[in-house]
């Protein structure tokens, strides 16, 4: 049987859902928010890796009628075109004027002009070619230098000039050598020094110690601690002197080099740390150049103030610093937050409780740092230095700043993130889960323990992964409890106790500060601005993909909860 | 009545005794009429239960019969649910609840002061509506309680798994995967799980608030099979919506009306001769 449509039901065809628009509104907005980050990513990006890629030298000719410079030669790296600021203030033209541009060159060779960088009128310029026989080389001292190789003398008194064939690789060959001498330089002198240095202290503290308490038992071991210190100064004398002969070798060997403007310099051979023909090389090579230099930058240490050399220090401060923080945090967060949410009387103290943690997120950064120097560094500091490190005073140990005090302050820092986040996840376990383990017999604390916080675990990770980015990030608060310019050793290393939470340390953050308002060439230091603020953004990724790592294991682990 | 606690020096634990009554069912004030004896396992005594100032459970009193099936009907919010978690103390995990009255297991008060919750708990097995496996592999889950109770030798665990499972009905289908999650089973799968772990470490007295009422009927019919089984070895007490299944599996039956116990009587009684008319009313559904 068929049944026929009675009545008839309009649609209307024209109607549109209401709000339509404002789907596009979020849409535009999410895509200028991700276009944002990745402007400036790829900003930051472009710039900092700009720094390691090795550029041509430019040979430049100016005009006999320039009005500076006449008649001179000139090399360096053109860094900068831009036009002329007087042009762009006057519009108006002078005469003959060619072009309104001026280029700004880096020159190198600080130790002749006194500068890196300085801008020239391409007005003046009469010729630009791109010799390739220039040399770049990277020196110990005063930067780089840009100049025509001329001769090579080392010790076995073997000179060789820049036209021999074998020039280049002799070169290749000393600049090895002497990379080789002077990292045993350095072995003798921070390690093994160092370590006799570390243990005389030692030596010194105990009998400062002893001298306080005198009788017949002391005087025997103040003997006992005065032989040790004597076969200590002697094997001091022994590296010493090793140490000495290898420095004289550094200086057994002069490179002669010829400027643009042709005054020839010499340095000792000690002084080469690498060079390149920049104006030779293939892409293929300077793609290993730029990759050599990017290790360098972050594996080895810093020179001239900041400028020039690498950031390991400031990598290994700033990761270590991190690690304590997260240690120090999650316990206590964890905690604090369990014992808001599961055992405290939910009542008027316990929402002003919630209240006073969420305004401490709110709390300036400097403020906890102003709190971290007077509580952790002066007091607490204070105090252990007063019990266990009588006789170093009045050089304080723990009464200074230092790693552990930096991770303390800012783990206070963070803990508002951590609770709050944490609250919710214990919060978001399922009530049915609960009330199976109290039917199975279980204690309160043993639900939280075995069923509660499993659960909870990748809502407490997402807690912690945000307290790592803001704390990581934080710079105000660890100049006033131990961040340095330049720290002489790192808190972790190979002599015991292994773990030296006392010493201060450098950070990534605090160096970026350094290196863009206090260094003293503020041209030099851009490009290295760039490139450590491209670390630090690495450095904080990487430790948020870590613990996003193991969330995401932890999750699959136990299927159940919202986060 | 011996209403001491014995101390078990050796363990320091306390642990109830069983001092069951034999009890005679001709009591006036009860709404019971049988002349039958049995052993009561559950009996609840003048049990008065307050949700703050809202009274749910008015003057409770009756007695449940030990490995036997007592089934406790009503229309909703009738507190059937409320007395049941009553009896192992569930409802405390709430604020702001009270009461009067009182229960006791084997002659031992649970509301006993010297008595540790989770001993009692310990000692009964609970079943919920939805079924609550735990985020871990099925063995883990199963050996829960035992767990709790601080066993750890690897042998009795085992045993227990294996018993557990076998008496759920569990055991051929899940016993080459107990490593793996729980949450991977389905869902008649995860009661029987479920059941399994509740009599894990050997209750005396099975709880089970409306067990079926999620599943379909295949698994439902598997566990009132289950439950059949299971009452030869503990006493049971199964909250249902569902009469028929009530009619099917239960040896006894209590009608609850509003926070009142109306009649509680032999099944084959309640639903085919009923004492009280408001229970001929619900058994043949002229109110649900």
């Amino acid at each position: 049987m068929v049944h026929q449509i009675k009545s008839s039901l309009s649609f209307n065809k024209n109607a549109r859902a209401v709000g339509e628009p404002f789907v596009w509104f979020t849409g535009m907005g999410l895509a200028l928010g991700v276009g944002m980050i990745l402007f400036l990513l790829g900003l930051i990006f472009v710039k900092g890796t700009d720094v390691f890629w090795p550029k041509s030298v430019a040979f430049i000719e100016f005009k006999d009628t320039a009005t500076s410079n006449s008649g001179q030669k000139i090399a360096g790296i053109i860094t900068k075109k831009q036009k002329k600021i007087t042009q762009i203030v006057s519009e108006e033209q002078t005469e003959g004027a060619a072009s309104h541009m001026e280029w700004q060159l880096f020159v190198g060779n600080k130790d002749v002009y006194g500068y890196n960088f300085k801008f020239f009128d391409v007005d003046d310029i009469e010729k630009v070619t791109y010799p390739k026989g220039i040399i770049n080389i990277e020196r110990l001292e005063y930067g780089n230098a840009i100049a025509f190789p001329r001769m090579l003398k080392i010790d076995g008194g073997e000179t060789i000039t820049s036209d021999q064939p074998s020039f280049h690789k002799r070169l290749k060959e000393t600049v090895h050598t002497v990379e080789k001498r002077w990292k045993e330089i350095k072995a003798i002198e921070k390690d093994q020094i160092g370590l006799i240095n570390l243990k005389l202290n030692h030596l010194n503290l105990k009998a400062k110690a002893l001298e306080n308490q005198s009788s017949e038992r002391h005087t025997e071991a103040l003997k006992v601690i005065q032989a040790e210190k004597q076969a200590l100064e002697e094997k001091y004398q022994i590296l010493a002197t090793n140490a000495q002969t290898l420095r004289e070798l550094q200086r057994k060997g002069h490179f002669v080099y010829e400027l643009a403007s042709g005054e020839t310099h010499k340095i000792f051979i000690g002084n080469l740390l690498g060079f390149h023909y920049p104006n030779q090389m293939n892409w293929f090579q300077k793609f290993g150049l730029f990759c050599r230099h990017i290790w360098a930058f972050l594996s080895q240490d810093p020179r001239e103030a900041n400028t020039e050399g690498g950031v390991f220090p400031a990598i290994f401060g700033t990761f270590v610093m991190t690690v304590l923080m997260s240690l120090a945090v999650t316990p206590f967060g964890v905690l604090a937050a369990i014992y808001l949410r599961e055992y405290a009387k939910q009542g008027l103290l316990v929402r002003s409780v919630r209240i006073a943690v969420n305004n401490l997120a709110g709390v300036p950064s400097i403020v906890f740092g102003v709190f971290g120097l007077g509580f952790f560094v002066y007091f607490v500091g204070g105090t252990i230095d007063r019990l266990f490190f009588k006789e170093a005073l009045p050089t304080p140990t723990f009464g200074t700043g230092g790693i552990l005090w930096a991770a303390l302050t800012l783990a206070l820092l963070t803990v508002p993130v951590v609770i709050v986040a944490t609250e919710e996840a214990i919060a978001a376990v399922p009530r049915g889960m609960r009330e199976g383990s109290f039917a199975c017999g279980a204690s309160k604390w043993q639900t939280i323990q075995h069923i509660v916080l499993p659960a909870a675990a990748p809502g407490i990770l997402t807690g912690l992964i945000l307290a790592m980015a803001r704390g990581a990030s934080e710079v105000a608060p660890l100049m006033l409890v131990g961040v340095v310019k330049l720290a002489p050793n790192l808190p972790l290393d190979g002599v015991f106790p292994f773990f030296h939470l006392e010493r201060k340390f450098m950070h990534l953050g605090f160096h970026i500060y350094d290196l863009g308002f206090q260094s003293p060439d503020s041209e030099a230091a851009k490009p290295m601005v760039f490139a450590t603020t491209l670390l630090l953004i690495a450095l904080v990724v990487l430790l948020n993909l870590g613990a996003i790592f193991i969330r995401e294991r932890i999750r699959k682990k136990y299927a159940a909860g919202a986060f | 009545m011996n209403d001491t606690i014995e101390l078990n020096l050796e363990k320091k634990e306390r642990v109830m005794i069983d001092k069951t009554p034999s009890v005679k069912t001709n009591k006036s004030n009860t709404a019971q009429s049988s002349e039958e004896t049995f052993s009561a396992c559950i009996q609840v005594k003048g049990y008065h239960f307050y949700y703050g100032d809202n009274q749910v459970l008015f003057d409770v009193n009756f007695e449940m019969p030990e490995r036997q099936v007592t089934a406790i009907i009503g229309p909703s919010g009738c507190g059937k649910s409320t007395l049941l978690r009553n009896i192992n103390r569930m409802n405390e995990l709430i604020d702001g609840v009270r009461h009067t009255g009182d229960i006791l297991i084997k002659g031992q008060s649970v509301y006993d002061p010297a008595l540790e919750v989770t001993e009692i708990r310990k000692r009964i097995g609970m079943v919920f509506q939805k079924s609550n496996p735990f985020p871990k592999s099925i063995y883990e889950n199963i050996i829960y309680s035992l767990r709790m109770a601080g066993e750890k030798k690897k042998s009795v665990l085992d045993e227990a798994v294996e018993t557990g499972l076998k008496a759920a009905a569990l055991w051929d289908e899940v016993k080459d995967r107990l490593e793996d999650s729980a949450l991977s089973l389905s869902g008649g799968q995860m009661q029987r799980l479920c059941i399994a772990r509740a009599i894990a470490n050997q209750p005396e007295i099975l709880l089970m608030d409306e067990p079926c009422s999620a599943l379909d009927p295949i698994a439902t019919a598997k566990i009132e099979e289950l439950i059949y089984e299971l009452k030869k070895d503990f006493t049971i007490v199964i909250v249902t919506h569902n009469m028929q299944q009530a009619a099917r599996i239960s040896d006894w039956t209590a009608f609850f009306y509003l926070g009142k116990l109306i009649e509680f009587n032999n099944t084959k009684k309640i639903f085919v001769n009923p004492d009280q008319k408001q229970t001929e009313d619900y058994v043949t559904g002229r109110f649900g």
